[in-house]
C-alpha cells in the first residue's frame, strides 16, 4: 500500500521530465593508470548527483587498485563522495584538495550498513501465514468490539449516576450531524427504494393476477428488513465513517493522549456522546425512512397500476401488521450501536501515519455494514423462533 | 553552474499577509551565495511565513523573489525544487513512508543510478545526519522528535541542493547533535558550495555558524550583519533578545 501512494506522488511530477543539468558540468571519469606497486586509479570530473549513472556505472566497473587520486574532481557532493568512499576500499587516496577533504572524511567515517536483503519466500507458507493472521485479526476484532462494548457501556451507566457526565451539547450537536441533516437524503433513497419493489411487484404479480398482494410485500419488505438494512448502510457511510475519521485523526495527533492525561475518558467525552446519538438517529430515520418508503410504493400504484390513494392506504393498513412495524424497530437500536462501536473501535486504532487513517475509515463502514447484515440474520432467527 | 550571481537568494519588496494582517511588510533581502545566514526574530513574528513564501508555498501579495537566478513562479517550480532543498518546522515527513523512503522519492524523481546505488546513498546520508540503517526502516510515527528533526534534514539533503533553507533545525535536539548539525553544515557548505538560510534561536550556532544574521521585527528587517554587529544594534527589541540572561550566557 505504501507503495501506491509513493506512485501517487510520482505521477505528478512524471509529466514534468527529470531535469539533468548535466550538460552544465563535465562527467565523471577514472582513468586507470599501471604502475609499479599495483593498478592506479585517477578520478576527474564533477563527482556529483546529476551523474549517479556514470558515477555507478564507474565503481561498478572499477578493479581493485592500490591508490586512488582525486586531485582532478571539479565538483563533489555526497553522492561522489560516496562513490569515492566505495572505490577506495584498501586503496590509498591521494589529492585531496581543502575545500573537499571535510566531506570525503565525513563520508569514510560511516559505517556503510547495507539494508538487510529480502529473505526467499515461500507461496504456500505465505498463504498459510495469511490465512492464519486473517483469522486471528477477526477474533481480535471480536474482543475490541467486546471490550468498546463494555467501556462505553461503563461510562453510560457512570453517566446515569451522575447526570452531568452525559455530555448533553455534545450529544445534541452530534444528533444534528447524524440526525436531522441526513433525514433529506434518507428519506430520498427509501422513497425510491419503496418506489421500485412496487413497480417490480406490479409488473411480476399482474402475471399471476396477483396484483392485490404488492402493498403486501411493499409493507412487510419496508417495514420488517428494507426499511432499517438502508438507514443503517447509509449511517454506516455517512456518519460511521465520520465517526472514525474523527477519532482517528484526534489519535494521530496525541489529542485523546492529552484528554487521558487531564483525567477525563475518553470514552465518555468522544464516544458515548457519538454513539448515543446514532441510537436515537437510527430508529427515528428508520421510521421516516418506512413511511417514505410506502409514500415512494403508493405512487407507483397509483401512476404505474392506476390503484388510488385511498384504496393503496386502505390495503395497507390491512397488509400492516403491528408486529412487522416492531420487528423494524426494535433492531434498529442494535444497528446504530454496531456502527458507533465499530467506527470508535477502529478509530482508536489510527496510527501514525495519514494511510492508516484511510484504511481504518474503510474498514469501519466495511465491517459495520457487514456486522449490520449478521445481526439482521440473528434476529430474523430469534424472531422466527418467537413467532413474531 | 548558473551564472555567477552575488546573490543565491535575492528578496525585493516582498508583502504577506493573511486578509487584513500583514505578516512581511515590504521586505528586502539578500542572502549571499555561499554564506549561511540566520534569521532571528520573535515567536510569531513571520519567520516561518517568510521562509514559505520563498518557497513559494505562500502567495506574495507584492514583491520578487529569485533563487540561484530563476525568479519564483509556476515555471520555475521544479527547477528551483531540484537546487533548493527545505526542512520545515514540523518535519513534514512523508508518514506513509518509511524514512528511507522519504529520502529515496526525491531522489528517484529526479537522479539516474540504480534503485540499489541511490538506496546506498540514502543511508549513507542518514547515517551523516547521525540515524542508523535500523531507524531507516521506521515509518515517521515511530521517530522522536529530534529523530524526525535529523530525517526531514537528511531529507532536505538528498538532492544535495545548492540552497538549504531550514526551520529552526536544531530546536529539540539536543546540544551535542545541535553541534554535530552545525558540524556537517559547515562541511557541506565548504565542500558543495552551499547557501543556507536558517531561522533560529540557538544562539551557539548563530554565533559559531553563521555569517551573518538578520534580525525580522515587525515585519521589516531591522538589522543585518555579522553577530557581533547585529548585537550593537541600537533597537528596543534587538538589545531585549541578546541582553536578556539566556543571551548572555550563551555568548558568554
Ligand atoms: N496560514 C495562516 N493563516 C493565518 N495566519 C497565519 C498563518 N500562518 C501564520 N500566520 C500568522 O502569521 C504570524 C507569523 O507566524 P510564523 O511565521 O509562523 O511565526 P514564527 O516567526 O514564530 O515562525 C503569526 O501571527 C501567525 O498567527
Ligand atoms: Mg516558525
Amino acid at each position: 500500500m505504501r507503495q501506491v501512494v509513493g506512485a501517487a506522488l510520482r505521477i505528478c511530477y512524471r509529466d514534468c521530465g527529470p531535469i539533468r543539468r548535466r550538460a552544465l558540468t563535465s562527467e565523471p571519469t577514472l582513468a586507470r593508470i599501471a604502475a609499479d606497486g599495483g593498478l592506479r586509479l585517477k578520478a576527474s570530473g564533477a563527482w556529483i548527483a546529476d551523474h549517479a549513472d556514470a558515477l555507478e556505472a564507474l565503481i561498478v566497473a572499477a578493479p581493485a587498485s592500490v591508490a586512488l587520486d582525486v586531485a582532478g574532481v571539479e565538483r563533489l557532493d555526497t553522492f561522489g563522495a560516496y562513490a569515492i568512499a566505495r572505490l577506495k576500499g584498501q586503496a590509498e587516496l591521494t589529492g585531496v584538495s581543502e575545500r573537499q577533504r571535510g566531506l570525503l572524511e565525513a563520508v569514510a567515517r560511516l559505517p556503510h550498513a547495507a539494508p538487510a536483503g529480502v529473505k526467499p519466500r515461500n507461496r504456500l507458507a505465505d498463504a498459510l501465514e495469511s490465512l492464519g493472521r486473517a483469522l486471528s485479526a477477526a477474533g481480535a476484532d471480536a474482543v475490541d468490539f467486546a471490550a468498546m462494548l463494555g467501556r462505553v457501556s461503563l461510562a453510560f451507566l457512570h453517566a446515569l449516576r451522575h447526570p452531568q457526565a452525559f455530555r448533553l451539547r455534545s450529544i445534541v450537536h452530534h444528533l444534528d450531524r447524524v440526525g436531522v441533516q441526513a433525514v433529506p437524503i434518507m428519506a430520498m433513497m427509501t422513497f425510491l427504494v419503496g418506489a421500485i419493489i412496487a413497480q417490480q411487484g406490479f409488473f411480476h404479480f399482474r402475471k399471476f393476477g396477483a396484483e392485490d398482494y404488492v402493498v403486501d410485500l411493499v409493507a412487510v419488505l419496508i417495514l420488517r428488513e428494507i426499511g432499517v438494512l438502508l438507514v443503517t448502510i447509509m449511517a454506516a457511510g455517512r456518519s460511521g465513517s465520520a465517526y472514525t475519521a474523527e477519532i482517528g485523526s484526534m489519535k494521530m495527533r496525541e489529542e485523546i493522549d492529552a484528554l487521558s492525561t487531564m483525567g477525563f475518558d475518553p470514552a465518555e467525552f468522544l464516544i458515548l456522546p457519538r454513539v448515543l446519538a446514532l441510537v436515537v438517529a437510527v430508529p427515528a430515520l428508520t421510521f421516516i425512512g418506512a413511511v417514505s418508503a410506502l409514500a415512494g410504493g403508493g405512487v407507483v400504484a397509483w401512476l404505474y397500476a392506476g390503484m388510488s390513494p385511498p384504496i393503496y392506504i386502505e390495503r395497507l393498513s390491512e397488509a400492516v401488521s403491528m408486529t412487522s412495524f416492531e420487528v423494524g424497530m426494535i433492531k434498529a437500536p442494535f444497528m446504530a450501536l454496531v456502527v458507533g462501536i465499530v467506527a470508535a473501535v477502529e478509530g482508536l486504532k489510527v496510527e501514525g501515519s495519514t494511510e492508516s487513517l484511510g484504511a481504518r475509515t474503510t474498514s469501519s463502514v466495511v465491517k459495520s455494514i457487514f456486522l449490520a447484515i449478521v445481526l439482521d440474520g440473528v434476529f430474523a432467527i430469534f424472531f422466527a423462533a418467537v413467532g413474531m | 553552474m548558473t551564472p555567477l550571481d552575488e546573490s543565491a537568494i535575492r528578496i525585493e519588496t516582498l508583502t504577506v499577509g493573511f486578509g487584513a494582517k500583514i505578516v512581511i511588510d515590504d521586505l528586502s533581502l539578500d542572502v549571499r551565495r555561499n554564506e549561511i545566514l540566520g534569521l532571528i526574530g520573535a515567536s510569531g513574528g513571520g519567520k516561518s511565513v517568510l521562509l514559505r513564501a520563498v518557497l513559494g508555498l505562500l502567495p506574495a501579495r507584492a514583491g520578487r523573489i529569485e533563487i540561484l537566478g530563476h525568479v519564483r513562479g509556476p515555471g520555475s517550480a521544479r527547477e528551483i525544487g531540484r537546487r533548493c532543498g527545505a526542512l520545515f518546522q514540523q518535519g513534514a515527513l512523508f508518514s506513509s513512508l518509511t524514512v528511507l523512503e522519504n529520502l529515496e522519492f526525491p531522489m528517484r524523481e529526479y537522479l539516474g543510478g540504480s534503485d540499489a546505488f541511490r538506496r546506498e546513498v540514502a543511508i549513507a546520508k542518514l547515517e551523516m545526519v547521525g540515524l542508523s540503517a535500523e531507524d531507516a526502516r521506521k515509518f515517521p510515527a515511530e521517530l522522536s522528535g529530534g529523530m524526525v528533526k535529523r530525517a526531514a534534514l537528511a531529507r532536505a539533503l538528498a538532492l544535495d541542493p545548492e540552497v538549504l533553507l531550514l526551520d529552526e533545525p536544531t530546536s529539540g535536539l539536543d546540544p551535542i547533535a545541535a553541534g554535530d548539525f552545525d558540524d556537517l553544515i559547515r562541511t557541506l557548505r565548504r565542500t558543495l558550495g552551499l547557501t543556507v538560510f536558517m531561522v533560529t534561536h540557538d544562539l551557539d550556532s548563530l554565533n559559531s555558524l553563521c555569517d551573518r544574521v538578520a534580525a525580522l521585527y515587525g515585519g521589516k528587517i531591522v538589522a543585518i550583519g555579522p553577530l557581533a554587529e547585529v548585537r550593537g544594534v541600537d533597537h528596543p527589541w534587538i538589545r531585549a533578545y541578546f541582553r536578556g540572561a539566556r543571551g548572555r550566557a550563551a555568548l558568554a
